[in-house]
């Protein structure tokens, strides 16, 4: 089977039809970014974009996304040219032990992604409202509440995603 | 003499390993590729008590090495901690208990094998019930961290008797599971007779002599690789059974096994912090001084290990009161062994003593944040704590009654209460070489869990030498380096900062003559000044719906003392993460014990709720920024747990203030405010 990661096509032999999407990236293509915290898609360390579009690749299974662009935090940037969400993290201290930070970014990405189409949130007042402003604090707390960190370094991480997105 | 070189302590200095983080390319335990690499599954006992006879195989499943249980595992050396006897009995001590380790070519085939296992157990009735009046309840002779279960001042019962003001009450907290994002993880391999272990602990040089003596090897024979640490909260501080099932399980595949916990079972395997029913009797004057305490603190452990957490050592130490008792009680219970969990003992014990303390000010009409200052004539940090933090959180607009501010369904409401933790050190060992060039490698075991420790470590090394932070390369996280104590106790830049420093002067006072220097501080911190304390104060506004009960943080403020702040970036994240994890503590966090099953009812992230995104709002911290130059070259005091040390009462404490009802047992979920009272 193959799969396509950071613009890379992988040949994957022998790959077990059991073999989640996240544990072929981790065992299989040494892409330890994305990160195996809880397994059961309840903590969002293991944050991948998928054709764009986040998810949580510890719930797929790999052998379903043989046509699909996936995105890991090792594909949005790297230490000498991070993507502007990896530099907010970076200038705002937007983590401590590190291990949801891959996981907190791809979901950022993919959040400012869904804000600039325009998709609502639990906390959105108007709809639609072409002007509002859907980045609001509160706004992002809660687009990126499926992302837990136990170090609690949230409030660092609000304006390092503001940063990101220009605001 | 004046310096070219700018201060690097003090500064806000970004994490040195931040690149390495955000970009993916920092490699935590289970994450070091490995030819032949096999996999090893735990198999969890289904009961919390009886025998294991016998372990019945699939032999559908391919790809399995080995199945090992008791009955073909290697023999292991006795250890201190039972818990790391794994596979080496048949008796049964507490549900989830490791019964057999599955070792296969894939994760997949492991965990399919170890689901297919079936276990010939004889059961047997348990008891996981904690109860104040439980028959088996008893006095251990100490607590955690090895200090005296009980103490006793004065006349306790008679000065309640004669004071004016009396106040008696009980706090229950929870069991509570530290829940670091990164699962306990090794991966083992035997090169020869050295063994490897690619490890997620806050201790590398202990666990290396844990797992070695438990292997009959010799020192240095084993090496603990520990470069990047998941969080660990306390539940990574002693080697857990992780790596001894790893290690078996590479010794007898001849292959490198990974053992990585699932999360269900780092509910049950690697510790929890236990629950706590805490009696406080308070007696004051009219004027609010403090004459009698008593903090009674009934508590559980496992069958397996005595672990006392110690509520009531905190009240020991806060606030002088001339006839004080405290004490403690354990009931051995069929559940699993609790462990240290951040502030082990200070976070529920200043539930109660700081709740107590708000109650107490009720009765006497008399704010809560002077009530703390009467009370503390000998400690001028935490007095300025106290009045800083009221001054900057706007406390003296506060109206003390309750139920007072109404916005919308909202009920508005404030509260405060003291905080404090130890100040300590512990003996490490540190090395320092000149490079040449203006260059120089430290080196010593300790591990950074997120808590800013190698970049702390190399603004201390960057000032003591003289030179920029960039020409100084940091070497942590790997046992065959110099000693280092544990990455707890709020102790690590104290303990191993010390050790740099040392190394640093004799290099340089070596003018030359040498390119390396070796400091061993044992000497020197058996002679600290002992009985010191970083300290503290929180203030909480909380807003709680008159509809559905819920509560929200609004603000969340604290204001501490931590003596000379090293990295005043990474120190304000540590603070906030302490205090957001004290959030956790009172409204969220509570892992439920099934009496019938003998299970933790809520054991993963879906339903033990730790804090998210959307529960922080308006959240700061500020402090006081005076070294304590007697306690330690840097002036230092540790700062890693102080914040989850009365930031649960002050929320309490608000929630009272706001509704009228106080909250006894937490966590303050919303169904218990929709049913009380106020």
């Amino acid at each position: 089977m193959r799969l396509t990661v950071n613009g890379a096509q992988h040949h994957l032999v022998g790959l077990d039809p059991r073999t989640t999407l996240l544990d072929a990236l981790r065992e299989r293509l040494h892409l330890t970014g994305a990160k195996k915290g809880c397994d059961h898609g309840q903590c969002g360390a293991c944050t991948v974009l998928l054709d764009g579009r986040r998810v949580n690749s510890c719930l797929i299974l790999a052998i379903t996304q043989q046509d699909a662009e996936i995105t890991t935090v090792e594909g949005l940037g790297h230490r000498g040219a991070p993507h502007p969400v990896q530099q907010g993290f970076l200038d705002h201290d937007g983590f401590q032990c590190g291990y949801c930070t891959p996981g907190q970014i791809c979901s950022a990405v993919g959040m400012l992604d869904e804000v600039g189409k325009g998709w609502p949130s639990a906390v959105t007042t108007e709809i639609p409202d072409p002007n509002g402003d859907l980045l609001t604090d509160a706004e992002i707390r809660e687009r990126m509440s499926g992302n837990l960190c136990r170090c609690g370094a949230y409030p660092n991480m609000v304006p390092a995603i503001k940063q990101a997105a220009g605001r | 003499m004046t310096s070219m070189v700018t201060r690097a302590v003090g500064a806000p200095v970004a994490r040195l390993e931040g690149p390495a983080k955000v970009s993916g390319a920092a490699r935590y335990a289970a994450e070091y590729p490995q030819d032949h690499l096999a996999y090893g599954w735990i198999v969890p006992s289904p009961v919390a008590r009886g025998r294991l006879d016998a372990v019945l195989i699939d032999p559908a499943e391919e790809d399995v090495l080995a199945v090992l249980w008791y009955g073909n595992a290697p023999e292991l050396a006795k250890s201190d901690d039972p818990e790391l006897a794994v596979l080496q009995s048949d008796e049964i001590r507490y549900r989830g208990q490791p019964l057999a380790l599955v070792i296969a070519t894939s994760l997949e085939a492991a965990r399919r094998a170890a689901q297919a296992v079936q276990l010939e157990i004889a059961e047997e009735d348990h008891d996981v019930e904690l109860r104040a009046d439980h028959p088996d309840r008893y006095t251990p002779e100490t607590v955690v961290p090895d200090v005296p279960a009980e103490s006793s001042t004065g006349d306790v019962e008679a000065a309640l008797t004669s004071a004016p003001v009396t106040i008696d009450v009980t706090y229950e907290t929870p069991p509570l599971h530290n829940s670091p994002m990164e699962p306990h993880a090794t991966i083992a391999r035997w090169d020869d007779q050295d063994l490897i272990l690619y490890d997620s602990n806050q201790h590398p040089s202990g666990i290396a002599d844990t797992v070695g003596a438990i292997f009959g090897l010799p020192a240095g024979r084993v090496h603990v690789v520990t470069e990047h640490v998941g969080g660990g909260f306390g539940s990574k501080g002693t080697a857990r059974p992780n790596a001894v099932l790893a290690a078996l399980g590479a010794r007898v595949t001849g292959r490198p096994v990974e053992v990585v916990l699932p999360r269900q079972a780092m509910f049950s395997i690697v510790g929890h912090r236990a629950p706590t029913l805490q009696r406080i009797r308070v007696g004051a004057t009219e004027d609010g001084i403090l004459t009698a305490i008593d903090h009674q603190t009934c508590t559980q452990s496992s069958r397996l290990l005595e672990f006392v957490e110690s509520a009531s050592v905190v009240t020991r130490d806060v606030y002088p009161v001339p006839n004080l008792r405290t004490g403690h009680s354990v009931v051995r219970l069929d559940v699993p062994t609790p462990r240290w969990m951040r502030a082990p003992g200070e976070a529920p014990g200043m539930v109660g003593l700081e709740c107590a303390l708000d109650e107490l000010a009720v009765e006497l009409g008399l704010d809560p944040v002077e009530l703390r200052i009467r009370n503390s004539p000998a400690n001028p940090r935490y007095v300025e704590c106290l009045r800083s933090g009221a001054a900057r959180f706007g406390w003296s607009e506060r109206d003390p009654r309750p139920g007072q501010r109404l916005e919308g369904e909202w009920r508005l409401g404030t509260g405060m209460a003291g905080a404090t933790y130890p100040a300590s050190a512990m003996p490490s060992t540190a090395r320092v070489r000149a490079l040449g060039a203006g260059e120089y490698e430290v080196a010593i075991a300790a591990a950074d869990l997120g808590t800013g420790a190698r970049t702390i470590l190399a603004q201390i090394a960057a000032d003591e030498l003289g030179v920029p932070i960039d020409k100084v390369h940091i070497r942590i996280g790997d046992s065959t380096l110099p000693q280092a104590s544990v990455a707890g106790g709020s102790s690590g830049s104290a303990s191993w900062g010390w050790a740099v420093t040392g190394a640093c002067r004799e290099l340089r006072a070596a003018d030359g003559s040498s390119d390396e220097a070796t400091f061993d501080t044992t000497e020197l911190v058996q002679q600290q000044k002992e009985n010191r304390h970083a300290s503290g104060a929180h203030f909480a506004e909380v807003r709680v719906s008159t509809v559905t009960g819920e509560i929200r943080v609004s603000r969340l403020f604290g204001m501490y003392d931590g003596g000379r702040i090293l990295n005043p970036r990474t120190a304000r994240s540590q603070f906030l993460g302490g205090m957001i994890m004290g959030m956790g503590m009172a409204l969220h966090e509570e892992s439920v014990l099934d009496p019938a099953q003998g299970t933790w009812v809520n054991h993963d992230l879906a339903e033990y709720h730790i804090p998210t995104h959307a529960d922080v709002e308006w959240i700061d911290a500020a402090w006081l920024d005076q070294p304590e130059d007697d306690l330690n070259p840097m002036g230092s005091k540790g700062i890693g747990e102080i914040g989850i040390v009365g930031s649960p009462a002050a929320i309490l404490n608000a929630v009272w203030h706001a509704t009228g009802i106080r909250i006894r047992t937490l966590p303050a979920r919303l169904d218990k405010i929709l049913t009380a009272t106020p």
